[in-house]
């Protein structure tokens, strides 16, 4: 016999709570927003150009001295940072000028200082035209799986269904772009997947609780709209819950043993799904609400009767 | 009531096994595989370069440079043209994509437009007043042109990175004018970058020694070339004329002189050798110069008539300096100039601590996520564990047998993958259970749990797909990655946690005859 993690009965009036819910979530997103516009990103370099370098010392790395050592063979900022282990170096500098042509020189000059004694596990040089393409795509990205997944719920429901969950979505997206903002993580080709992630499986709970609100409106023809849909919330909550749960363990899995690259990139989705689940229990479904989405099914009731 | 066809029993236990095959080869060495009988199947995943370490180079083709030198050779064009006829012009310049000149006679125009359009077609002109013409290519032919430009890059670079013995490159156009260069295990991609770096463009040209060449001075006719000669330059003025270029050559070979210096021994085809021969017997006596990418690399007077269409080309060269030129001259020329805009390598190392801690990473999620499973749902957590376990199978075949390359937010997506494949069986059991409270007799709200749940899987993994999908349609290398994997995943979720879970409980039913279950 499982144990009964969640309640199965649990009857949370959702609804009735939803202004002191959309406040907070409008003030998060209000913040988050507010630190895109005035913070802005700390872009990594497949955004910005520029070359990384990681690289193991012999023994334990002078960051110190690293540092104006190859800040006086460039231009621009030169940021060294240890990576896992104290023997570990993440270089990263400034797009330089003269085009691709000058990022080479510099990528030479640096390797040439380091010298034959250090191992470089990667190197990376990225040029402005690659940057300025990945971040259109990036967009591109973004906003088409947003535009997609409306259509999709507007074929497969209604309307109304298609915009409560644009707007969720677009909620969920910004507390992802805005974790990065606010606490300055590097914003590169991954925080790309961190968003699109967090917004697919925001629309998966999403799309369950809309399918229970779908058979519980066939189902339940006379039942006031508030209630059928803390009602749907309430019956799909325990899946919900077990789902993310599932998924939040294996993140968790992969932030805590996966090493510095992978745990930069579980961060942001853990944080997702977390703002994916909430917003889907507690914004998706009762934005419904003022969509006027019974009005086709009572009269359909009329004209029978 | 859960009652499978046999068919249908056969063909999931089929899949599943089909799937351990595929999946097999990826725990054997490729020295293992290569004792295996023949049927067996031997293709393993694929790493991506961020796993198996490599260089990974993008390469824009310099369309400016294609452009300048198509309106140089358009203004040639209209020069050579319009003085056979004898028609007077001025101030003939070649523009950024146009060329312009002015008819020194106005009553000229028609003649002159109809004698450039005669000698090519793809030219549109158009004229203003005071006899100006305006020359350029048409958009379809500039747009075959870039076309074609792109093609033969991508051929030269594949013929030149297979002639350094690179294992197993990786060669793709991407967008309309990049060409990315992938590969694996290289680690100081310093020397393949040189030799992308040139274009190659060998020609075989008369000197003019009447002319006393000067560096920026230019004269009709030539054009005033360096050519490094004991560590000086000197110049030469070239003619312009081109008997032959590097298109004939069939070989280039490093070697040796008498001297045991390095050289280059090529040879021409037929219709080379011939061209040769004839230049070479009626010029005895003459200067010709072999010129790469506008150097001159060596100018030898012509003392006896070369017939057999051989030559050697003795350069004060180096040993590593001929084995490039003559891997150059093998290859080809590329029809523009490469850059290089973004270069990327992984050392061995990192790429082998990534694969282990992404296996460790995903091992400790797998089993973080079953524990759960059998903690929430006891026996139908373990029947959803099973299902994971052949979800995982199913995928490592996949990927084996597509030929798909796991990179590292790869591995990551075999992760995610699990914790979501199981949100099947948490909506199907969640129904199973709704089922029974609504006082449904078990087997039909097994029945009922399987089916109901079923558009709402269908719907919320569709809109996953879609998502999956985007990202691979707009990302790059690691994020296709990522994509490759999940959506996989995902598609494979389908048929195990819903057929398979099911056949495994109809097997349990039949075999134990339960009255109530433990979910």
């Amino acid at each position: 016999m499982g144990l009964h993690l969640i309640p199965y009965d649990t009857k949370i009036n959702f609804v009735s709570k939803k202004n002191i819910i959309f406040a907070i979530l409008i003030a998060v997103a209000v913040i988050c927003l507010g630190s895109i516009f005035t913070k802005g990103f700390t872009y990594g370099i497949d955004f910005k150009g520029g070359l990384l370098l990681e690289i193991r010392t012999s023994g334990p790395a002078d960051i110190g001295k690293l540092r104006s050592e190859l800040s006086d063979l460039v231009q621009g900022e030169v940021t060294l940072q240890e990576f896992g282990s104290p023997n570990d170096v993440l270089i990263r500098v400034e797009q330089q000028p003269g085009g691709d042509a000058g990022q080479l020189v510099a990528l030479n000059k640096i390797k040439a200082k380091l010298g034959m004694g250090v191992e470089y596990r990667k190197v990376e040089s990225v040029g402005p035209k690659v940057s300025e393409d990945l971040i259109r795509n990036g967009i591109y990205a973004i906003i088409g799986a947003l535009v997609a997944m409306l259509i999709y719920i507007w074929f497969r429901f209604e309307w109304q269904f298609g915009v409560c969950s644009l707007i969720t979505l677009a909620h969920d997206a910004l507390i992802v772009l805005g974790l990065f903002s606010i606490f300055g993580l590097e914003f590169n080709e991954n925080a790309i997947i961190a968003v699109l992630i967090t917004v697919t499986y925001s629309i998966n709970d999403t799309v369950v609780i809309y399918d229970r609100i779908r058979e519980n409106l066939r189902k339940f023809k006379k039942m006031p709209l508030a209630d059928l849909i803390n009602r749907s919330i309430n019956e799909t909550l325990s899946r919900t819950i077990l789902t993310s749960t599932t998924t939040l363990l294996s993140l968790l899995g992969l932030y805590f043993f996966g090493g510095p690259v992978i745990a930069a990139f579980s961060l942001p989705i853990i944080v997702g799904i977390l703002a994916g689940t909430v917003s889907s229990i507690t914004v998706s479904a009762p934005l419904l609400l003022h969509m006027h989405l019974r009005e086709d099914n009572e009269l359909g009731e009329l004209s029978k009767s | 009531m859960l009652y499978i066809p046999l068919w249908k029993k056969i063909l999931i236990i089929g899949i599943c096994l089909l799937g351990l095959l595929f999946a097999s080869p990826n725990f054997f060495t490729r020295e293992q595989l290569a004792s295996f009988p023949s049927w067996y199947p031997k293709s393993q995943i694929t790493l991506g370069l961020d796993l198996q370490g490599g260089a990974h180079l993008l390469l824009e083709v310099d369309f400016d440079a294609v452009q300048k030198e198509q309106m140089a050779s358009l203004a040639d064009m209209a020069r050579t043209t319009l003085r056979k006829e004898r028609i007077g012009y001025t101030g003939l310049a070649a523009k950024k994509d146009f060329v312009t000149l002015i008819l020194r006679n106005p009553a000229d125009l028609e003649k002159a437009k109809s004698l450039i359009h005669n000698t090519d077609t793809d030219v549109e002109i158009t004229s203003a007043a005071e006899g100006q013409l305006t020359l350029r290519f048409d958009e379809t032919s500039l747009r075959a042109r870039r076309k074609s430009v792109l093609a033969q890059s991508i051929e030269i670079v594949r013929r030149r990175v297979d002639e350094m013995g690179t294992a197993e490159p990786f060669i793709q156009q991407q967008g309309d004018d990049r060409i990315l260069v992938q590969l694996p295990g290289v680690q100081d991609p310093a020397r393949i970058k040189a030799m992308l770096g040139k274009t190659a463009k060998l020609q075989f040209r008369f000197v003019d020694m009447s002319i006393n060449a000067e560096p920026g001075k230019p004269v009709p006719g030539v054009d005033i070339l360096p050519e490094e000669r004991d560590g000086k330059t000197i110049y030469l003025a070239v003619k312009k004329q081109v008997i032959l270029s590097g298109e004939n050559l069939v070989d280039a070979q490093p070697g040796f002189d008498e001297y045991n210096r390095p050289i280059i021994n090529f040879k021409f085809d037929s219709l080379g050798a011939k061209k040769f021969g004839d230049a070479t017997k009626n010029n005895i006596g003459q200067v010709f110069a072999i010129v790469l990418d506008d150097k001159i690399i060596m100018a030898p007077h012509i003392q006896t008539p070369i017939l057999d269409g051989r030559g050697m080309i003795t350069g004060g060269f180096s040993v590593q300096q001929a084995q490039d030129l003559a891997l150059l001259m093998r290859a080809g020329a590329l029809p523009a100039p490469l850059n290089v805009i973004e270069e990327r390598t992984v050392g061995p190392g990192l790429g082998a601590d990534s694969i282990a801690s992404g296996e460790y990473a995903t091992i400790i999620a797998i089993l973080m996520v079953a524990a759960f499973m059998f903690i929430a749902y006891s026996f139908f957590g373990a029947i959803a564990n099973i299902a994971v376990v052949f979800n995982l199978i199913l995928l490592f075949a996949a990927l084996s047998v597509t030929h798909a390359t796991l990179t590292l937010p790869g591995i990551a997506g075999i992760a995610l993958t699990v914790g979501m494949a199981v949100d099947a069986n948490v909506l199907i059991n969640e129904r199973i259970k709704e089922e029974l409270r609504n006082g449904r007799k078990m087997l039909s709200a097994i029945d009922a749990g399987y089916n109901r749940a079923m558009t709402t899987i269908i719907d919320s993994n569709l809109t996953t797909l879609i998502g999956v999908a985007l990202l691979y349609y707009f990302g790059a290398g690691p994020t296709r990655g990522f994509a490759v994997t999940t959506s996989l995943g995902i598609i494979i979720s389908m048929f195990t946690a819903i057929s398979l879970t099911k056949l495994i409980l109809a097997w349990w039913i039949g075999w134990r005859r339960p009255t109530h279950l433990p979910i």
